[in-house]
């Protein structure tokens, strides 16, 4: 029974690219039928573990390799990518890269084309596994009418026709919204039960993983392996704290409270871990607390009145939305997928004109004003910084603005510099882009609309795809911004994201504004969580089963402890 | 000639931009009712980043899937043309060697060069002969037209193409020479 | 500027029924008919033809109308250029002259020029309802495969399905860029000079080519993790059977090319001459 599918020897690897061995000594032996958790930084060296074992590397990325890989008990060096592709199925991070084909029934049926099945087989066994992962009535459906979940359950079908032995997930929770993230990993967890196959995923979302059972977490740090084992010990330990990966909250606020953790009070899921050994501790840390105020402001800066939008012919896309944002705000837009969230945003910023309704900025009517005209007030930073930056050197990009509006050349060079030192990107100003990592070039394009000084600064997605030291850097340097008294707006499912930095959320929901009210109350109310496909917070459970009064002020205690601990070791 | 799994993507997707900028990426010119096309910049540079074939193909795909789409049917003798500035534009990959990163001003001018001798084989001489034979149109009209058309995707190749080649050619050096100025 | 695209339009019709394999032959054959012959009776036929295989195949002009209209202006303009630069091409090719208004000039209107410029429009007309008709009944999924069944290699026709998936994910990046670029300030319009309209232009292109670079990256790797080009040929799962119609379409427009041909040529020119 116990079979080594996965079994790395003293591996190191090399890209030819870099000077420095990506992965270093790696001892690592999965056996059938387990399910393994990688979890580790950007760059710590998880994604490469990954690409070896599904061949990408030596196939795609060259480097130079030492030690052994055994995969199945075969040598890997002896097996070619095809060989390779017919063990692992990989389901990659980005959902649109992976669906190649037109239709999901030929996405899934990809590899079987490849290797000759005839049609008529082909068409079975791509029935039977769409239905292992409930797209079967879909089959004839195109890409660009599923959503975010779909997609990623096709491209799961699109591995598993092979019939692999091993499933890999390359950051599967990185495109999804919280409820959709929570089914993936559902079905996930189902696969591996009911078919037996070994399961690994990478990811650094570590709690929303932990929804479901995994039998071992690894860790890794600078290519290293740093830990090796059960999650319940592992969260009892302070591994994770050491490196900066995000603990389950219920966990992080147990440690703050000073309990000492073990791995037998089960803390690897919320309903399993025994909150009764630490109740006292948790709850009189609670009680040493002033309770949280946030001071609400007056002024008010943008309106939108009655807002009605829709494309072509169809039905309405934002249906009589109205809103208000105060000046010096900071304010999170959430709802699921294709809620109407970027459509409003392009309202706001005027890439599309309302059909009915108002928008109003410091009192005056804007409704009519060009893109050009609203961009000098109010800016936009897109989900992904490749999408804005067409300048090689990043004094360059960020000045762009400024140049094309024709500013004299020393108001540029004054004005580039404040705002690549507010930036915190002054001493990077003669390097080039591609050198910076992504959080820095979203920084870089923070900066460029930063400098054209705007009245308020919309962000798609500020944190997406980012670990939690980045996620912490970008979220503090916005509100930083906020306090130079930028007004901000965050289009967001990233929950956390929303409960640590904006006090106030507008929820949305088939293009109708269906919440406006405290990120705290919006994450404890069942109706707008389940309507906007958002997660209920597990720090609510854990008010909830410590029989705490008042749960909503229990959750604002621990965000601004946890700010403030956060930013110590920034 | 088997092409690489990377070329065949570069042309699916090559031809997906190619159709794109044809669509939306015109550019109003000062004479009246026409565009700059800025698409055949594009395929300049594709054809140098990925060679001749790959150039060829992204040209004729991109040329005749975006006349289909857009207007119905297919002017093949103009599509021959898209095809061939590709492949005659993509013979310089080797000399201009752009993932070397190094692209200094005499790669430039072999640039230019190379994409005014297609453009001028493709748009002066074998679009109008083409145009003669299939459609039998008057001589002195298509030659007029080919002037046009060359003459213009010269300048746009010329300045937005060798824009998008520096610009290549500059995320494909390795700075390592960098650190932090205070 | 067409913005609009056509597309598949599904429909139950004997046209629609035909293998994508069989349309593509059948567009082929047709546009070789049409580009080689300039007899009027053959184009007249043909033309016929075109119109009553359209009209079985349910497609409505409504559904197709900003093409038309884009076609309709294109040939008004061509026409007239055609006019302009060589008002007699008429009479060079069909030997005689019968003036039936006199301008100033070489521009003395002649039947024959009628007659040479009704030919010219026609052949677009003969072409345009089989071509719109093959672009608009043809199910995209199965293109690749019917090129892959006439002898296109498998490698290059996938291209051509990658390229038909990823237009619109291209357009939506494209048109992302454009607008945030936009609000930034950069202007490819008339109000910009033409110098700095070509840069702005660069400006948008780039982080577009530099993102489709990242996709080709992303997607190459898929399709090997998934067996890409492991044999020398493939199966389609859009493929589709020929069957009774198919067969007896192919022998038809087969039939229509050669006799289109002999008709043509049986007099040694391209030309039908109602003038001698």
């Amino acid at each position: 029974m116990n079979k080594t599918v996965i079994e790395f020897k003293d591996y190191s690897f090399k890209y030819h690219s870099q000077i420095e061995p990506t992965l270093q000594d790696i001892n690592l032996s999965i056996q059938e039928g387990e399910k393994i958790l990688i979890v580790g930084r950007s760059g710590s060296g998880k994604s490469t573990i990954g690409h070896c074992i599904n061949g990408l590397i030596p196939f795609s990325h060259k480097g130079d390799t030492a030690g052994t890989l055994n995969i199945l008990g075969q040598d890997a060096n002896t097996l070619d990518i095809f060989s390779r592709s017919k063990m692992v199925g990989t389901v990659l991070q980005d959902p649109d890269g992976q669906f190649i084909g037109l239709t999901v029934g030929e996405d899934i049926a990809f590899s079987l084309e490849n290797s000759l099945t005839n049609q008529k087989e082909m068409h079975s066994i791509v029935k039977d596994t769409a239905a292992m992962v409930a797209m079967e009535e879909h089959l004839s459906s195109s890409i660009h009418h599923l959503s975010g979940g779909q997609k990623q359950r096709v491209s799961l079908a699109g591995v598993m026709v092979d019939d692999v032995d091993i499933l890999l997930f390359d950051e599967p929770l990185a495109n999804l919204d919280p409820a959709t993230g929570k089914s993936a990993i559902e079905l996930i967890d189902r696969i591996h039960k009911e078919m037996n196959k070994t399961i690994v995923i990478i990811e650094h979302r570590l709690e929303d993983v932990l929804h479901c059972d995994v039998d071992r977490i690894i860790v890794m740090e600078d290519g290293r392996i740093v830990a090796d084992m059960d999650p319940d010990t592992l969260l009892a330990s302070n591994i994770l704290e050491d490196i900066s990966i995000r603990e389950p909250l219920y966990v992080k606020a147990a440690k703050y409270a000073g309990c000492e953790l073990t791995a037998n009070m089960k803390p690897a899921h919320i309903s399993t871990f025994d909150v009764n050994r630490c109740r006292n501790q948790i709850l009189s840390w609670y009680n040493q607390f002033e309770a949280a105020s946030f001071t609400s402001k007056s002024e008010r800066i943008l309106e939108l009145q009655n807002i009605s939008f829709s494309y072509g012919s169809g039905g309405k896309t934002i249906e009589n939305v109205s809103l208000s944002i105060e000046k010096g705000e900071m304010v999170s837009i959430v709802g699921r997928n294709g809620a109407g969230k970027s459509t409003l945003s392009k309202l706001i910023c005027g890439f599309i004109k309302p059909n009915e309704g108002k928008i109003l900025l410091n009192g005056l009517d804007i409704t009519n004003d060009s893109i050009k005209q609203r961009s000098e007030r109010i800016g936009l930073v897109m989900q992904n910084p490749n999408h804005m930056i067409s300048k090689h050197m990043i004094y360059d990009e960020v000045a762009l603005g400024l140049v094309i509006r024709g500013a004299a050349e020393a108001e540029i060079k004054e004005r580039v510099e404040k705002t690549l030192k507010v930036c915190g990107l002054y001493p990077f100003r003669n390097w080039p882009i591609s050198a910076l990592s992504f959080g820095q070039r979203k920084r870089v394009t923070i900066a460029s609309i930063l400098v054209l000084n705007p009245d308020i600064i919309i962000l798609d997605e500020p944190t997406a795809g980012q670990d939690l030291r980045h996620y912490t850097e970008i979220m503090e340097f916005l509100s930083e911004l906020n306090q130079h008294g930028v007004t901000i707006i965050m289009i967001t499912h990233d929950m956390h994201l929303m409960l640590e930095y904006t006090p106030r959320a507008i929820v949305i929901n088939d293009g109708k504004k269906i919440g406006d009210t405290s990120a705290v109350e919006v994450l404890t109310d069942s109706a707008l969580i389940q309507d906007a496909n958002l997660k209920e917070t597990s720090l609510f459970e854990l008010a909830n089963r410590l029989g705490v009064k008042n749960p909503l002020d229990f959750i604002s205690r621990f965000i601004s402890f946890d700010r403030e601990a956060k930013q110590k070791w920034q | 000639m088997k092409l690489s799994i990377k070329t065949i993507v570069a042309i699916g997707i090559g031809a997906a931009v190619f159709i794109i900028l044809a669509k939306f990426a015109a550019i109003p010119s000062p004479v009246p009712n026409t565009t700059i096309q800025t698409s055949y910049a594009f395929l300049a540079l594709m054809a140098i980043v990925f060679g001749p074939v790959a150039g060829a193909l992204i040209g004729f795909i991109g040329h005749a899937l975006n006349d289909a789409i857009s207007y119905g049917s297919v002017w093949w003798s103009w599509v021959v043309v898209s095809a061939l500035v590709g492949f005659l534009i993509g013979l310089a990959a080797k000399k201009i060697n752009i993932e070397s990163g190094k692209l200094g001003t005499n790669k430039i001018v072999t640039f230019n060069i190379v994409q005014v001798l297609a453009q001028g084989i493709g748009w002066f001489l074998v679009a109008p002969l083409l145009d003669i034979l299939i459609y039998a149109e008057p001589a002195n009209k298509v030659f007029v037209q080919g002037l046009f058309a060359g003459v213009s995707n010269m300048i746009t190749v010329g300045i937005i193409g060798t824009i998008l080649l520096v610009a290549y050619g500059k995320t494909r050096s390795q700075g390592n020479s960098l650190h932090r100025e205070m | 500027m067409a913005v609009e695209m056509l597309s598949y339009i599904e429909r139950n019709t004997p046209i629609h029924r035909l293998t994508g394999v069989t349309k593509l032959v059948c567009f082929i054959l047709w546009s070789f008919a049409a580009m080689l012959t300039y007899d009027t009776r053959i184009l007249l036929f043909l033309f016929v033809l075109g119109i009553a295989i359209f009209i079985v195949s349910k497609i409505k002009l409504r559904e197709i109308s900003f093409v038309l209209l884009f076609i309709l202006v294109f040939l008004l303009l061509n026409n007239a250029a055609i006019y302009l630069f060589s008002p007699q091409e008429g009479v060079k090719i069909y030997g005689s002259s019968t003036v039936i208004a006199d301008f100033f000039g070489r521009y003395n209107l002649t039947l024959e020029q009628i007659f040479y410029q009704f030919n010219i429009t026609l052949k677009y007309f003969t072409v345009i309802p089989v071509a719109l008709l093959f672009i608009v009944t043809t199910n995209p999924s199965e293109f690749a495969a019917s090129l892959n069944k006439i002898g296109v290699s498998y490698r290059i026709s996938y291209a051509v399905a990658l390229a038909l998936r990823y237009i619109p994910d291209v357009q939506r990046d494209y048109q992302s860029i454009a607008l945030s670029q936009q609000a930034r300030g950069i202007d490819m319009s008339k109000n910009e000079k033409l110098f700095k309209r070509l840069k702005n232009a660069a400006s948008i292109i780039i982080p577009l080519i530099l993102s489709s670079l990242d996709k080709i990256e992303t997607i190459s790797n898929a399709m090997e993790l998934r067996g890409f080009g492991k044999n020398n040929k493939r199966t389609w799962y859009s493929a589709r059977a020929f069957q009774t119609g198919d067969y007896l379409t192919l022998i038809v427009f087969t039939l229509i090319l050669i006799i289109s041909l002999v008709v043509t040529f049986y007099d040694g020119s391209r030309f039908y001459n109602p003038f001698v």
